[in-house]
């Protein structure tokens, strides 16, 4: 267990510093210059001076790459180039935002996916299991900002032409404001995040289900005289599971990036649309400061999915 | 991968349909049945109908252009836009619409379907080709070749692909080849993992020990002996990768670093729509239709082709 967390953690840490570096790298080598962004076209030699002294990028490459590092231990990432903010701060403001789509959305693409995956599983090639996965190839290959426009065409656009204002187009509304805006206006974008991703799932399951219900234990469960429903959560799902524990700590590790197209159709101001506007604006502290975070979520969630892997299955041994 | 070794054991009673059966099954590799069940497989003759339609959409794409007479770039603003500005909807003379600069939808969905073929297919295939050989030398070499590749292969699985897309392309510059190269980079790593895992343990099956004490090298131990028994999976992975490649370009286009305007492409054609879909519900139903139908062709034949190389996954929708 101990040995497992070290090693886990060295490698999180590897795989953090090699993303920082490839980003720093790439803004560096690349024919950019962030204080010509900033002064404006029209800055004088001596302006552009001042502020590449300002911004730090007058001292040597390798000199920035250690202060930077030195820095990021002690969890100060730096300050935007835009507007001087912390980029700690810029991450605080835009994380409630993608916490409350992400975490929202997971919620529902489990509930969706694992409990049609179960009901196709139990009564295979029944009309609920052609139904399900049918359903679930539809939505397995639409791409995501797709089914955003398609919600927003039909149930934003032609529900407000019809006078019901159910959903509402674009933009957030924070919890502590109004709990009740908060929802209506995450619905949506839970939805078209949620059935995307849930699909996969319901194949998971479904697949997952199948095999353990071969299995001869389960036969031995009914044998006993153990109810059907028993038999299928307690023996049946809690074995089938763990595939889909190791696909739930991927997506909810690769969410940073997953809430972009998501936030990018719905307009809401959380993570996903920071990493696009910093882009375009070369704000390199802050595009660095959100890998940070991206790369640290993924090694995070693959590191507690195995933990939690061996609570679900007490065979497997953590080495 | 016991291919014929049935086919040599007589039936204990010789009747006439089991050796004909026995005659039938004989001298046919794994490659002649798969190729077998997806002849009778009707869900995978479908989806072959509609990707070569597709593909055909691509390869006529100038001659529906010179057809209907509107470029594909080419922005008609006296007839494809309303005297306030607004996109026009299907007619006559746009029969799919046109779009917020007056271009003809139908035109731009038919170019739109050369970006997302050639995205999904070159990026599969090279992120195939990379995965198999890095796969393969991890596999084979093992010990310090095994540790670097399989290292290398974990960190490029936990990076976050999306936001190191983007970061990529911005500093690089926005392409069809850059887009194509991300998606292979993205998509390469589960190959090699997939392969190396099947070179594990190939390595230590008896025609290749038989192959090495006959005198062979190394090269061909592994192009002649290992690598025909590891391509199967390969290639069901490749096919599989195929639809998520496309969905990968149409959200790299989608989100404004992908292919570069003006050249049409679904997932630009998309990104236009979002500001227009109030007022021209065409511009964003028909280029998503043309999206989603390539997808879920290109899934039904995946999940086809995954089912004739390996028949223990018995399907829902079957043909026979």
């Amino acid at each position: 267990m101990g040995r497992f967390l070290v090693r886990r953690i060295t490698f999180a840490v590897v795989v953090i510093w090699v993303a920082v570096t490839i980003v720093f790298i790439l803004y560096f080598v690349a024919p950019h210059d962030p204080a010509r962004l900033i002064a404006g076209r029209q800055a004088t030699a001596q302006t552009l001076a001042d502020v590449r002294h300002r911004l730090g990028l007058d001292r040597p490459i390798l000199d920035q790459y250690a202060s930077f590092l030195w820095r990021l231990l002690h969890g100060d990432l730096g300050y935007s180039y835009v507007n001087s903010a912390p980029v700690t701060t810029i991450i605080g403001q835009d994380l409630p935002v993608s916490a409350s789509l992400g975490l929202g959305a997971a919620v529902i693409w489990l509930l969706i996916g694992v409990s049609s995956g179960v009901l196709g599983a139990v009564r295979p090639r029944s009309l609920a299991d052609r139904a399900t996965t049918g359903f679930a190839l539809f939505f397995y290959s639409m791409p995501t900002f797709l089914l955003g426009e398609l919600l927003l065409l039909v149930l934003f656009f032609r529900l407000h032409l019809l006078g019901f204002d159910f959903f509402p187009g674009s933009g957030y509304v924070g919890i502590t404001q109004s709990p009740y805006q908060w929802f209506v206006h995450l619905v949506l974008p839970w939805f078209t995040l949620a059935l995307v991703l849930s699909a996969t799932y319901t194949r998971l399951t479904r697949a997952s289900m199948l095999d353990v219900l071969g299995e001869d234990y389960i036969r031995t469960a009914r044998a006993k005289g153990i109810g059907e429903k028993r038999v299928i959560v307690r023996h049946g799902l809690r074995a089938a599971l763990a595939p889909v524990v190791t696909q739930f700590g991927v997506d909810i590790g690769q969410l940073v990036g997953g809430v972009i197209v998501t936030e990018t159709v719905f307009g809401l101001p959380g993570l996903g649309q920071q990493i696009i506007s910093s882009i375009s604006r070369q704000d390199l502290p802050v595009i660095i400061g959100l890998v940070v975070l991206a790369s640290a979520f993924v090694v995070t969630a693959s590191i507690v999915v195995d933990l939690f892997y061996a609570v679900l299955d007490p065979r497997v041994r953590l080495t | 991968m016991t291919q014929t070794a049935f086919a040599e054991i007589p039936p204990e009673v010789p009747l006439a349909s089991h050796l004909e059966a026995a005659k039938s099954i004989e001298g046919r590799s794994p490659w002649q049945l798969a190729l077998e069940r997806l002849r009778h497989d009707r869900v995978a003759i479908a989806s072959a109908v509609v990707i070569v339609l597709v593909a055909l959409m691509a390869v006529v794409a100038p001659l529906v252009a010179m057809a209907v007479g509107h470029g594909p770039n080419t922005q008609y603003r006296d007839t494809g836009l309303s005297p306030g500005g607004i996109p026009v909807g299907p007619n006559s003379t746009f029969l799919l619409g046109t779009d917020e600069l007056g271009r003809d939808v139908l035109v731009r969905i038919f170019y739109g379907a050369r970006v997302s073929l050639l995205a999904g297919v070159v990026a599969s295939g090279l992120a195939a080709m990379l995965g198999l050989v890095i796969g393969l030398m991890a596999g084979y070499f093992g010990r310090v070749v095994d540790t670097v590749l399989s290292r290398f292969l974990d960190v490029v699985l936990a990076l976050p692909y999306l936001v190191f897309a983007i970061a990529l392309i911005a500093v690089v510059g926005p392409s069809l080849g850059v887009s194509i190269g991300v998606i292979a980079f993205f998509s390469f790593a589960s190959v090699g993992r997939i392969v190396r895992g099947q070179v594990l343990v190939m390595r230590e099956k008896e025609f290749v020990e038989a192959a090495r004490s006959l005198g062979a090298n190394d090269l061909r131990i592994l192009f002649v002996d290992i690598l025909p028994n590891v391509l199967a999976p390969v290639i069901v992975y490749a096919t599989l990768l195929i639809p998520l490649s496309i969905v990968f370009e149409a959200t790299l286009s989608f989100l404004g670093v992908g292919v570069v305007p003006p050249t049409a492409s679904w997932g630009g054609m998309l990104s236009d729509a979002i500001n227009y879909y109030q007022v021209a519900w065409w511009f964003v139903v028909f280029p998503g239709l043309a999206l989603l139908v390539t997808t879920l062709a290109f899934n039904l034949a995946g999940d086809s082709v995954r089912d004739a190389f390996d028949p223990r996954y018995a399907r829902l929708f079957k043909a026979r």
